[in-house]
């Protein structure tokens, strides 16, 4: 453990043989596609079939033809498969068309005509909040937080200071380089199966289960190579499963649907935009008094997963600061784009990007700099979240942050640049971000989800791991064998993960939240522990043994009693309280920290920005592969640079139009900094080996930090993202009349 | 307009496919000769998953007709490795942990593969600008600067 084992399926991967969902051909096989609403909201009131397509040969499936419930199942039952009349958002899907010639069904949903009625459409989240127009339930709201902490009305008045803020961030594509697809068969006797690229199998069988009214073992979900996913192939997924079952269904034929890229942008789900509201009470000498955070994301057109992100945006708002007043009320807004949904992060890099601006503007008003405001507020072990969660691990966190600024030579740089940018037109500036992530499901989630793992030993003495969790680049594959290995005493090459096959694996919940290596991972290390004390109860096994010996002694178990297999089930950790109404107690199993310091150099003729070095520290628990790990770390930085700097979803009439990689641009290989990474390890008792989820928290840092850096650099405070060159020109600009301005007056 | 022949050269096998003349070289490589190694990630050129070597030169095989391929000599990841071998940097990719989701992977090989037949000893910016036409969403391109750099130094 703690070793850089090599990633299971790299050498498929780097020599092509890979098997990614549109690398399957089938015989008989038809191409599926979608047509969809080019109307925001809309009542669909014919539809029309052009000329010179030849339909006859061609499966259509609309909403009519649907055998059980048209309701994507996932929390709230308001989205449907195919709409049947009312359009919420544009790029809704309508109608299902497959033939064997890809090219013709392509060109085939271009003629098939929707005449609708327009109605209203709303996508501003204020328009929404009023409830002037309503699109959404009684009031376009589909989910409302409040965490209170002790009595933040009672601070204002004897506050010395009291500092207010917005902050804003928009969509983000998560960009997955595979687009989306799947593939379906459809069999009386056996019934749907669908392969493949998705996070969460299960998901999937549970949306297809009512839409066809078959019971789980006549719904098959497999799980192909995934190239990529970020929280974008959590629920969009069953959709498009869905979707390819209904044409498979109907044609009788195998069927694929692949999104081409345009597609996939333009419908699939992206990161919820925010806006961030923050009042704050602070001391003359730096010390937090009160918090008020409003908090709001942009949901889309269906509730889909918005309140649970919402839920760990509102969780995550107040960061890792200690404060006994704290008020954070939130709400996810209903508006006529197509839904939003999870990307990595899911909620905390908004609010947490908020805060930690909000946090630089607070230090100032009191007169500190940011690391000494930020050192006398921060947590520490027997402090209390703002949901009370007291923190039980020995986290120095004004430590930490002190070790990040040394590696990134923060204060030498800091007076360095001082000098330099007073002669030049290059800015240059340094700043930071200090945060947290909860790792896991939220309060009770993990609780309510049982999840369950198998590990078998087979009759070659080789050792299988079954669980629902799937590789998607993340590295699940390589850690599960990794800690089933060391538990066993076996050797790495002996240990299979098997991909995900609902037939075949039992449901360990979905691939999200960090939760594989803390909580997944922890059940492979329990039922690998349990197969391993079954072979010494056997006698098969003494102490003492080498991986060689314990390959034999499964063989030889085998042999004698047939079956040699484990499980492990999930229990919370003794004294967990969560209260879901209050919204009170350990909000998760374990936080991971972090402290990311990113260095800028702001070109004030071009406005363009350029990040020149980047210090990611955090402390994550045990790292249970330091290759993986640095790999997470480095693409989640990459992410979160992209999403400071680069990445604008363009909406127009509720659409985005810049649906593709020419004009959604994201980092490339000569626009990024070296990304510097190190740990900080403090092992975490309940996670596997010691582990802590570390996948999203790369995500939560790097935006705030950037524009920290800029402000440093520029002496312009920006508190919205993406921040790109033609904001900085303008509020340059901005700024250069105003001085001119008051020298005008001042003569 | 109607089907041709073409042939070129894939992987040091000569091959003929009866094609449409605008096939994409992409789709000719998946379709007709099930080379599947070679990704589609946008179908415009900015994503370089489709990446493969054509007489030499770097392309994006969603960008070649198939026509443009004619007597080509052509190189997809498949053709890598040599004798059940496999590549000096397929294996510094597995190594420094390079490939994460590996749908980018087969075309930054190519990428890569084509800069160091070019550049055998390459700065770091060197190799940033001969993967700049290759997106990686997963990585941040850390891990495959260094997997680049190893099997750079390898071939001194």
């Amino acid at each position: 453990m703690g070793t850089a084992a090599p990633r299971k399926e790299a050498a498929a991967k780097v020599s092509g043989t890979a098997q990614y969902v549109d690398d399957l051909c089938l015989p008989g096989m038809l191409h599926g596609v979608t047509v969809r609403s080019s109307e925001p909201r809309a009542l669909i009131r014919n539809i029309r079939f052009g000329d010179g397509i030849p339909w006859h040969e061609f499966t259509i499936v609309r909403a009519s033809d649907i055998p059980g419930r048209n309701v994507v199942t996932l929390i709230c039952d308001d989205q449907p498969f195919l709409a049947p009349m009312q359009i919420n958002h544009a790029e809704e899907p309508v109608l299902l068309l497959a033939h064997k010639n890809k090219d013709l069904v392509r060109r085939a949903r271009n003629h098939v005509f929707l005449e609708c009625e327009p109605l209203p459409p709303v996508f501003d989240m204020d328009e929404a909040l009023s409830a002037r127009t309503v699109i959404w339930g009684n009031d376009n709201v589909f989910r409302r937080f409040c965490i209170e902490k002790g009595d933040v009305d009672a601070v204002w008045a004897d506050a010395d200071l009291v500092v207010e803020g917005e902050y804003s961030t928009e969509a983000q594509e998560q960009l997955y380089i595979e687009p989306q697809g799947m593939l379906a068969t459809w069999d009386a006797e056996t019934g749907i199966t669908v392969r493949g690229s998705m996070q969460c199998p299960f998901y999937v069988q549970k949306a297809l289960m009512p839409l066809f009214n078959l019971p789980p073992e006549k719904v098959r979900i497999i799980q192909q190579e995934t190239g990529g996913a970020f929280g974008g192939k959590e629920e969009y997924p069953s959709m498009i499963a869905g979707h390819a079952a209904l044409l498979a269904w109907k044609s009788g034929r195998p069927v694929k649907m692949i999104y081409d890229r345009e597609e996939d942008m333009a419908a699939t789900t992206k990161r919820h935009p925010s806006r961030t509201r923050h009042r704050t009470a602070v001391s003359r000498d730096g010390q937090l008094l009160g918090m008020d955070i409003e908090f709001a994301i942009d949901g889309g057109a269906y509730a889909t997963l918005s309140g649970t992100v919402l839920s760990r945006g509102t969780i995550h708002a107040a960061g890792p600061y200690r404060c006994d007043n704290i008020r954070v009320r939130s709400a996810a807004v209903a508006t006529n784009v197509p839904p939003h949904g999870a990307f990595r992060g899911f909620g905390a890099p908004q609010s947490l990007f908020a805060l930690e601006r909000h946090m630089n503007k607070v230090a100032q008003a009191v007169g500190l700099s940011p690391e000494e405001f930020r050192s006398r507020n921060l947590l520490r072990q027997g402090h209390a979240t703002a949901t009370g969660q007291v923190i039980k691990e020995p986290i120095d966190l004004a430590g930490l942050q002190q070790r990040a600024l040394d590696l990134a030579n923060y204060s030498d740089k800091l007076q360095r640049f001082q000098e330099l940018n007073r002669e030049s037109a290059i800015k240059r500036g340094i700043g930071f971000a200090t945060f947290l992530h909860g790792a896991g499901f939220t309060g009770s989630g993990e609780r309510n989800l049982h999840s369950v793992v198998h590990v078998e030993a087979r009759p070659d003495g080789t050792v299988c791991v079954l669980s629902s969790m799937t590789e998607m680049g993340q590295g699940t594959n390589t850690i599960l064998a990794q800690v089933a290995a060391e538990a066993l005493g076996a050797a790495y090459d002996d240990v299979e993960v098997l991909r995900p096959d609902t037939t075949r694996v039992p449901n360990s919940g979905p691939t999200v939240a960090s939760r594989t290596a803390m909580i997944i991972a922890k059940l492979v290390q329990s039922a690998s522990l349990s197969l391993k004390q079954r072979l010494f109860d056997a006698g098969s096994l003494t102490d003492g043994y080498s991986p060689r010996q314990f390959k034999d002694a499964c063989r030889e178990y085998i042999a004698r009693f047939g079956e040699l297999k484990t499980s492990a089930q999930h229990q919370e950790p003794p004294g967990v309280y969560w209260d879901d109404e209050k919204y009170k107690g350990e909000a998760y199993g374990a936080f991971s920290w972090a402290v990311h310091v990113a260095e800028v150099s702001v070109d004030t003729v071009t406005g363009e920005i350029q990040v020149d070095d980047f210090v990611a520290l955090q402390e994550v628990g045990r790292v249970l592969n330091p290759v993986l790990a640095k790999g997470q770390i480095e693409g989640g930085v990459a992410q979160a640079i992209g999403y400071a700097l680069y990445e604008k979803v363009v909406w127009v009439d509720g659409s985005m139009a810049n649906n593709q990689m020419t004009n959604y641009i994201m980092p490339t290989a000569v626009d990024l900094p070296t990304i510097r990474v190190f740990f900080e390890e403090i092992p975490y008792e309940h996670g596997a080996m010691g582990a802590k989820g570390l996948g999203e928290l790369p995500m939560d840092g790097a935006a705030p930090a950037i524009l920290n850096a800029v402000e440093n650099a520029t002496g312009l405070s920006f508190c919205h993202i993406p921040l790109l060159p033609e904001d900085v020109l303008k509020k340059l600009s901005l700024a250069r009349e105003s001085t001119m301005h008051l020298a005008g007056s001042a003569a | 307009m109607g089907e041709c022949a073409v042939r070129f050269t894939v992987n040091g096998e000569p091959r003929t496919v009866v094609t449409h003349p605008m096939k994409r070289l992409l789709d000719v490589l998946r379709e007709d000769l099930n080379l599947t190694g070679t990704k589609e990630g946008c179908g415009e050129g900015e994503c370089g998953a489709c990446a493969v070597i054509l007489n030499n030169e770097l392309v994006n095989s969603c960008l070649v007709p198939a026509l443009e391929a004619s007597d080509a000599t052509i190189c997809t990841v498949e053709g890598l490795a040599t004798d059940g071998e496999l590549h000096r940097l397929q294996r510094e990719f597995i190594k420094a942990g390079a490939a994460q989701c590996g749908i980018c992977t087969p075309g930054m090989l190519m990428a890569g593969v084509h800069l160091l037949s070019r550049c055998p000893n390459p700065t770091l910016d060197e190799i940033r600008e001969g993967l700049s036409g290759n997106l990686c969403r997963c990585t941040g391109y850390m891990r495959i600067f260094e997997a680049v750099q190893n099997a750079a130094w390898q071939s001194e």
